[in-house]
């Protein structure tokens, strides 16, 4: 099981400009879900809270109000049912690849044989057997987020929280990164919450879309392309997805900032 | 094409060798100092052997004193409470650093007493230092820690404060304890420059060690230089001065292999690994 609801969360940050006191809405009474085995993506412009949502689902952030529960249980910090992806990867540089998923599974406590066991076999999953000894410095940016994946993965978490994980990397990479998180949802089925400012990305790889602009929730479509997915290209071409593309684009655009 | 093929032919030692194309790092260093050398030779013999030495005259002072047997009584003594002291002042300098970069009310109730610590005019603290701990070996290892231990205590303590805050969120996201964040994220992440304090503080434990001779009781390096600056020996009184800063660069280099060897990643980061 692995369900995220959004139970109006509301953020508000005291931000001093110029000496002046301001109150800053980040996130305002925001509600929804994520459905067990789900991918949602949440989009909209930069600023308008999604990210903060995400931080308040891993428990980096705490809601002002409201409160985000994972399958019934309220979050409270950080926790292994929740797997966390940055968008620039964040990889330890002191550590391989391998010592850089191995961390997480220390922190759940895994020692001995099984450590680097699971460790080597989520790398596996992601396709980076090869360079488990790597460090960092000598993975290109796809590798790294790569690594970051399997990380998050390792700890089998109830669900994973992506951040804008693809946003740095080059178009190319970033097409074979989302057909290559398609395949590994199709295979572990996670629910995955994915933070993305990209409206291809938010199409071609969710099942339903939630808009936000200014910390609200706008609107929540779903996304009429079923699955698997096994190439991408061709779900480009669908009239599916070129009109929900267009109905994503219209709601960030044209929706109203107050309900 | 063809230039492909023969690329992947060589060998990865031939690809290496022909990229290394310009002067060595040391050859430049040799070079420098024989001309610094040469030049001092030169002008040095112009002036009174009161007023200045140089390089050969030094050469045969220093060998007098090494074939007397002087010198490295001297040594011995001079570095039994260097050594002491700048170790005592890394192992209290770097865990007190990480604590005090590492918590914010360890920062704001002693990142104070390290800040003016930093600037404590030691010179005048020496004879309060030597009622309290005579005049022998103990007083000049505190004279040594003291003057060590805040460049590498501020250095760390910076450093911790430099560590990105989304390596620390990582940590915490795996819902790792503070301590482990602090010894596994914060601790490496901070190496750089811990390693940067250890090697200010050589520059600084060498002064305080010449200060600690010459204000408590006269002995070692510190001593040469007294006795024979008093016997208007010049050229003996240079010979500790020299070693002392040989020593200093041949330590500079030590802690350079030893940050290659704990911290290799910063010098691949930066592409300083090559050389």
């Amino acid at each position: 099981m692995g369900e995220v609801t959004f139970h109006d969360v509301s953020k508000r940050f005291a931000l001093r400009v110029e000496g002046e006191l301001h109150h800053v809405r980040a996130l305002d009474n925001v509600s929804f879900s994520v459905r067990d085995g789900e991918i949602v993506a949440l989009i909209g412009p930069s600023g308008c809270g999604k990210t903060t949502a995400l931080r308040v689902a891993m428990g980096l952030d705490a809601a002002t109000s409201g409160r985000v529960t994972v399958d019934g249980r309220g979050v409270a910090g950080c926790g292994h049912d929740r797997g966390m992806v940055f968008q620039h990867a964040e990889l330890l540089p002191w550590l391989s690849a391998l010592q850089n998923v191995m961390f997480g599974l220390e922190m759940k406590g895994m020692r001995g044989e099984a450590l680097r066991a699971t460790a080597e076999k989520y790398l596996d999953l992601v396709g980076l057997a090869e360079s488990k000894n790597r460090r960092p410095h000598q993975l290109s940016g796809g590798m790294k987020q790569r690594v970051g994946i399997a990380r998050a993965l390792a700890i089998d978490p109830k669900v994973l929280l992506m951040d804008e994980p693809f946003g740095a990397l080059d178009a190319q990479t970033r097409e074979t990164m989302q057909a290559e998180l398609l395949d590994i949802h199709q295979r572990t089925r996670k629910t995955i919450l994915f933070v993305t400012h990209d409206l291809d990305e938010a199409v071609l790889i969710a099942d339903r879309i939630v808009v936000m602009k200014a910390g609200r929730v706008c609107d929540v479509m779903a996304v009429p392309l079923g699955r698997p997915r096994p190439d991408l290209g061709i779900v480009r071409g669908t009239p599916e997805f070129a009109e929900t593309r267009y109905k994503v684009w219209r709601a960030l655009h044209d929706a109203p900032t107050v309900h | 094409m063809v230039d492909i093929v023969e690329r992947q032919d060589q060998s990865a030692a031939q690809i290496e060798a022909a990229e290394r194309r310009p002067l060595p790092r040391w050859v430049i260093t040799v070079i420098s100092v024989a001309f610094a050398l040469v030049l001092w030779e030169i002008f040095g013999r112009r002036i009174n052997p009161v007023f200045g030495s140089y390089p050969t005259a030094i050469a045969a002072a220093a060998w007098e004193l090494a074939r007397s047997g002087q010198l490295a009584d001297a040594l011995y003594q001079s570095l039994r409470p260097f050594a002491a002291g700048y170790a005592l002042a890394i192992v209290v300098g770097v865990p007190l650093g990480l604590f005090i970069g590492g918590f914010r009310t360890a920062e704001a109730a002693l990142g104070i007493y390290i800040t003016a610590g930093y600037a404590m005019p030691l010179v005048a603290l020496v004879p309060l230092l030597i009622l309290w701990l005579g005049l022998g070996f103990a007083v000049k290892v505190a004279v040594v820690f003291l003057m060590a231990l805040f460049p590498i205590c501020i250095n760390t303590w910076l450093g911790v404060t430099a560590v990105p805050k989304t390596l620390i969120e990582v940590g915490k996201s795996f819902v790792a304890p503070d301590w482990v964040i602090l010894r596994r994220i914060v601790l490496p992440a901070t190496l750089p420059y811990i390693m940067a304090g250890v090697r200010l503080a050589v520059g600084r434990a060498v002064v305080a060690m010449v200060i600690a001779e010459f204000f408590t009781t006269i002995s070692g390096l510190g001593a040469v230089i007294i006795n024979s600056a008093n016997n208007f020996d010049t050229a003996t009184m240079f010979v500790p001065i020299v070693i002392l800063m040989v020593m200093a660069i041949g330590l500079n280099w030590l802690i350079g292999v030893i940050e290659h060897r704990v911290a290799p990643w910063q010098a691949e980061i930066a592409g300083r690994d090559r050389e």
